[in-house]
């Protein structure tokens, strides 16, 4: 939910974003290269000053879809409980997005999570590293085209021994 | 090994420079470390000079399956996530399922789920606070806090036959109905629990050795906390005076009359003071909606074809007949509007909510949690740089770290 004066100034400010709502929630979508300094300004502007999460949709069976992910940045304001959610798209095989991590700290491990299960790359990041996945995994398990059971990692885990331990 | 590997020369040299540092694994198997975390600590002598938390060990991707299993079947997993707090974990997947779906809940649902979601909320305090005590040295304190969890098994036992995993929600209401013996235990509890609390109150909160190893221990700051994204007890520690169930009233927190509890302080007996006088206000929920549950159906209605319409339904009417095929054959069940939403409740340990993708079907085409556990570890390095490493435990029980929603 975010108040009708916010979003004209925001939209007063960035006429790129579409706008659309469902099921009381606001949403933004913005292009790539605004996603920095729309981030920026809803922080300092107006108030959004806690990053909820930042996640990622593949969406490469999603009917009607035209582009192949979505970042989803949910963005809340703890003064006037106002809530926004602004979307943008990347295609391969650029996925580089810039790091929200300047703004707000908490983006760091969430950067992190969407990189190693999308393999979406955020430019700037301090330490962009897997988080949950082993650092030697090749896939990236999230994707739509990553077979629920995997590839066989499992099974090809290298067997280490006490004595070489 | 998680430690970043030296890049520049300049990184060298001062990796060089901190050589003498020692470096100590905790965990991933440790008693303190109450589940599956793995910490790297730097430490000069007894301080601790960084910390790398690895995690992963548990991660097994309940997002990728929530992907393949229906809305009703996910609601399985959710219990093991913050398994805690099994009940708020359901609440809040149905909760964003029903917002997905523009479902309205039937009055005596909303309170139900009120009623356990608050049950749930006191359980995962005990736990935290009670591990907090084991942890620093109050043994006595960690019985009195899980003898209380007991009791509240014992609800939910009665309630859904499970103890732990619960799975009790359903799309569009719950698996049964509160009995009335149910409803009695919970009166009983509503009356027993606040002596045991104030046994509580007065085993640590004035404890010479409590207070010396939390007070000014991990220190958060209000613009850190926001800065970080942390939510619920640890925010509103902070002095962040947000709490969902008042500033986005869900289910029936409208009518009930509490308080958000916080404190200014930010350190670790900060949090463990919120969290005992959160217990108080949810127990005045508690009270409040047991005594004016709602009578009617616990479950939405037949029309709009999402719970199993109740037997007598299915035998006796056609609407209940066909719903009934409609749900349980495979190639059907109820339709979803192909959009995205986000729906997000105040769990026990901070904002938990699911983002959803649906596509149509009555499967997720993508759902995400947003974990408070993994958020708050992320705090974890910033909190304890500069203590000292006994300060670890407490801090780490502080931030109530359930590592199966931290790797999910």
């Amino acid at each position: 939910m975010i108040q009708p004066p916010t979003q004209t100034a925001v939209a007063a400010a960035f006429p790129a974003l579409v706008w659309s709502e469902f099921r009381g929630g606001t949403r933004a979508v913005v292009p790539r290269d605004e996603l920095y300094k729309t981030l920026e300004f809803l922080r300092d502007r107006h108030h959004f000053d806690l990053l909820v999460d930042i996640t990622c949709v593949d969406y490469l069976n999603y009917r009607g879809a035209t582009d192949r992910f979505g970042l989803v940045y949910l963005l809340a304001a703890t003064e006037t409980n106002e809530r926004l959610t602004v979307r943008t798209f990347v295609n391969e095989p650029d996925l580089v997005v810039p790091s929200a991590v300047p703004l707000w700290k908490g983006a760091d491990w969430m950067e992190r999570e969407v990189w190693d299960m999308f393999g979406i790359q955020f430019e700037g990041h301090p330490d962009l590293r897997r988080i949950l996945m082993p650092e030697e995994f090749t896939a990236f398990p999230l994707r739509k085209d990553y077979p629920l059971q995997g590839r066989g990692e499992r099974h090809n885990f290298p067997v280490l021994t006490r004595e070489e331990g | 090994m998680p430690v970043t590997a030296a890049k520049t020369i300049e990184q060298l040299a001062q990796a060089e420079a901190r050589d003498y540092l020692w470096t100590l694994n905790f965990g991933p198997q440790h008693p303190a470390t109450h589940t599956t975390l793995r910490l790297v600590l730097m430490l000069d002598g007894e301080r601790v000079v960084d910390a790398i938390p690895d995690i992963g060990y548990l991660h097994s991707g309940f997002e990728k399956i929530g992907e393949h299993l229906n809305y009703n079947q996910y609601v399985t997993v959710t219990d093991r996530m913050n398994y805690i707090s099994p009940l708020a974990n359901n609440i809040a997947w149905h909760g964003a399922v029903e917002k997905l779906l523009g479902l309205e809940l039937t009055p005596r649902c909303k309170y139900l789920r009120t009623i356990l979601a608050e049950l749930a909320r006191i359980s995962d305090h005990l736990l935290c606070n009670g591990a907090v005590g084991l942890d620093t040295g109050a043994f006595t304190y960690f019985l009195y806090a899980f003898y209380q969890r007991e009791v509240l098994y014992d609800i939910f036992e009665t309630l859904c036959g499970a103890r732990f995993t619960n799975s009790y929600t359903r799309v569009g209401g719950v698996m049964y109905d509160a009995t009335p013996l149910v409803i009695e235990k919970i009166r009983a509890f509503v009356k027993s629990f606040p002596k045991t609390l104030d046994d509580m109150d007065r085993l640590l909160n004035r404890n010479r050795i409590f207070v010396d190893r939390t007070k000014g221990v991990g220190i958060l700051t209000k613009a850190e906390a926001l800065s970080r994204s942390a939510t619920g007890p640890i925010a509103r520690a902070s002095g962040v005076t947000r709490d969902l169930r008042k500033d986005e009233p869900y289910l029936a927190y409208e009518d009930f009359d509490f308080q958000v509890c916080c404190s200014p302080v930010g350190d670790c007996f900060a949090r463990y003071l919120v969290r005992m006088a959160e217990m108080r206000e949810s127990l005045r929920i508690v009270a409040q909606a047991i005594e004016n549950l709602p009578s009617g159906p616990v479950n939405v209605l037949v029309d709009e074809r999402t719970t199993l319409p109740s037997k007598q339904d299915v035998y006796s009417t056609i609407e209940g007949t066909i719903s009934h095929f409609e749900l349980v054959m495979a190639n059907r069940g109820f339709t979803v509007p192909h959009d995205e939403c986000y729906g997000a409740i105040e769990a026990p340990n901070g904002e938990l909510g699911f983002y959803l993708a649906g596509d149509g079907t009555d499967v997720a085409y993508r759902a995400r949690c947003r974990p408070p556990s993994y958020i708050h570890f992320a705090l974890f390095p910033h909190l304890i740089r500069g203590h000292t490493l006994s300060d670890v435990v407490a801090v780490l029980g502080s931030l109530n770290i359930i590592a199966a929603e931290l790797d999910r």
